[in-house]
């Protein structure tokens, strides 16, 4: 199947933002900032795609599904290029994204509190914009690391104190 | 009898290629002689992330607690996926059409340029922790070092990696501080890991002729310029700790120019078993 005239720009940036990132599937793709640029080359539709983490495995996953999406759009010809550079950062989750992830259980990155690998250090600059990471569920800000790696590279384990439930903080990079 | 080669004598990789060009039938490229040294150290970071990434993978479904073997599946995959990227590079300069997999499952030991560190075993979960604190807290000043790179491939992936590395880091510090100045188990499970593994940290730093090479094209940091970032994180986290940095400046060394313990040998059995046993197999 092919469409008889271009798709515009903005229609594919709103097909992609219906596509489910696979391992949270809350969040959509644009949600989640990892579609760098929709361009058509000639009758080809161009998708630059940048991967979270470089060992994330949903990799493979999501440009099937962004093939997948697309295709049943009606896009005959589609290029999906890697891009590495500038590197992905949680800085580029949407607004929406972030409130969605929340509602799913998930704490949202806390912007600038991105590790440089010193931890004492950063617990010292961190003080002054109080680097708690509040409990989706009930709100409260008295919550404890239990790792920095969680169910995924992205995400740490926390439990919150007061609700005593478990859950996972989307760590800023 | 005759007395065997010396392992430290620098023409047993010699010995190996030539055993294996009359004993095997694939053919081993070796790159271009511009690029010989920039396709080496490039496998000396590749291979060193690959046979870490391997080792923490090993204790998937045998950690001490969940939590930790969760984390350690996550450190270790992030070292493959990092490794793709560093061997796929080796392999585009090499331009002799190899892929990262095939650096990383049709190569022999003696072709593996990876820290004798990080081949160690595993041990107890304190040998691991405190393997992966002395090889993060190197990786990450490495990767800070390598965003530098005039080469912009290495310097893209240094810049995405090393942003992973900081959380690695940060995870293997405070786990060390906490065991280390800890209950005195905890403590005295870390001394002895620091013991047994300090000896192989001295190899980080050696410096040969093709890192000096890449270092003066401004492509990667001689190793050498690393040691002084490195002691300063090391002491500082080792102090906190309550743990005592051993006085010996012995180091091991040889696995950057090929010349392994027997460890990796069965890594390699192990990683690379699927590969060799039905070649170019995918699923």
């Amino acid at each position: 199947m092919a469409t008889d005239t271009q798709a515009s720009l903005r229609e594919v940036w709103d097909w992609l933002s219906h596509v489910p990132d696979p391992e949270i599937p809350v969040i959509s793709l644009t949600d989640l900032g990892i579609i760098r640029d929709v361009a058509w080359n000639d009758d080809t539709l161009v998708v630059t795609v940048t991967p979270t983490y470089t060992g994330c495995p949903a990799t493979t996953a999501i440009n099937f599904d962004i093939e997948k999406a697309l295709r049943a759009k009606g896009i005959a010809k589609l290029e999906l290029k890697r891009q590495i550079s500038p590197a992905w950062t949680t800085d580029w989750m949407s607004a929406e994204g972030r409130e969605k992830l929340r509602a799913y259980g998930i704490a949202p990155a806390i912007h600038g509190s991105a590790s440089d690998g010193r931890t004492r250090a950063r617990a010292k600059r961190m003080m002054g914009v109080n680097f708690t990471v509040p409990c989706p569920r009930c709100s409260s800000t008295h919550t404890t690391k239990v790792s920095q790696f969680g169910s995924t590279p992205c995400k740490a384990s926390y439990r919150c104190d007061d609700c005593l439930e478990p859950f996972d903080y989307f760590k800023c990079i | 009898m005759p007395s065997l080669p010396d392992m430290n004598t620098p023409d047993v990789v010699e010995l190996a290629r030539n055993a294996a060009s009359r004993s095997h039938h694939t053919e081993i490229p070796t790159p271009d002689t511009a690029e010989a040294a920039f396709v080496e150290t490039l496998l000396r970071i590749g291979d060193s992330t690959l046979i870490l990434g391997h080792r923490a993978s090993e204790w998937c479904g045998h950690s001490p607690a969940l939590e930790e073997d969760i984390a350690l599946a996550n450190v270790a995959l992030d070292l493959i996926g990092q490794t793709q990227m560093w061997l796929g590079l080796a392999g585009e300069i090499e331009g002799k059409g190899r892929s990262a997999d095939d650096l990383a499952y049709q190569r022999d030991a003696w072709e593996f340029r990876n820290l004798l560190l990080v081949e160690r075993p595993n041990g107890d979960f304190g040998h691991t922790l405190m393997r992966q604190f002395l090889f993060d807290a190197f990786h990450f000043d490495l990767l800070k070092s390598l965003t530098a790179s005039l080469d912009a491939r290495v310097a893209e992936i240094a810049q995405k990696t090393a942003k992973e590395v900081a959380y690695h880091l940060e995870r293997s510090s405070d786990l060390v501080i906490r065991l280390g100045d800890g209950t005195p188990e905890s403590h005295r499970r870390m001394q002895n890991a620091l013991d047994a593994l300090w000896s192989y940290t001295g190899e980080m730093f050696v410096s040969d002729e093709k890192d000096a090479e890449v270092a003066a094209r401004g492509l990667i940091p001689d190793p050498a310029s690393l040691k002084g970032g490195w002691q300063q994180t090391v002491r500082e986290v080792l102090n906190e700790a309550a743990l005592i940095v051993p006085e010996s400046a012995f180091a091991h060394k040889g696995g950057k120019r090929g010349v392994h313990t027997e460890h990796l040998g069965y890594i390699l059995a192990d990683m690379q078993f699927l590969q060799r046993a039905y070649p170019g197999s995918t699923w």
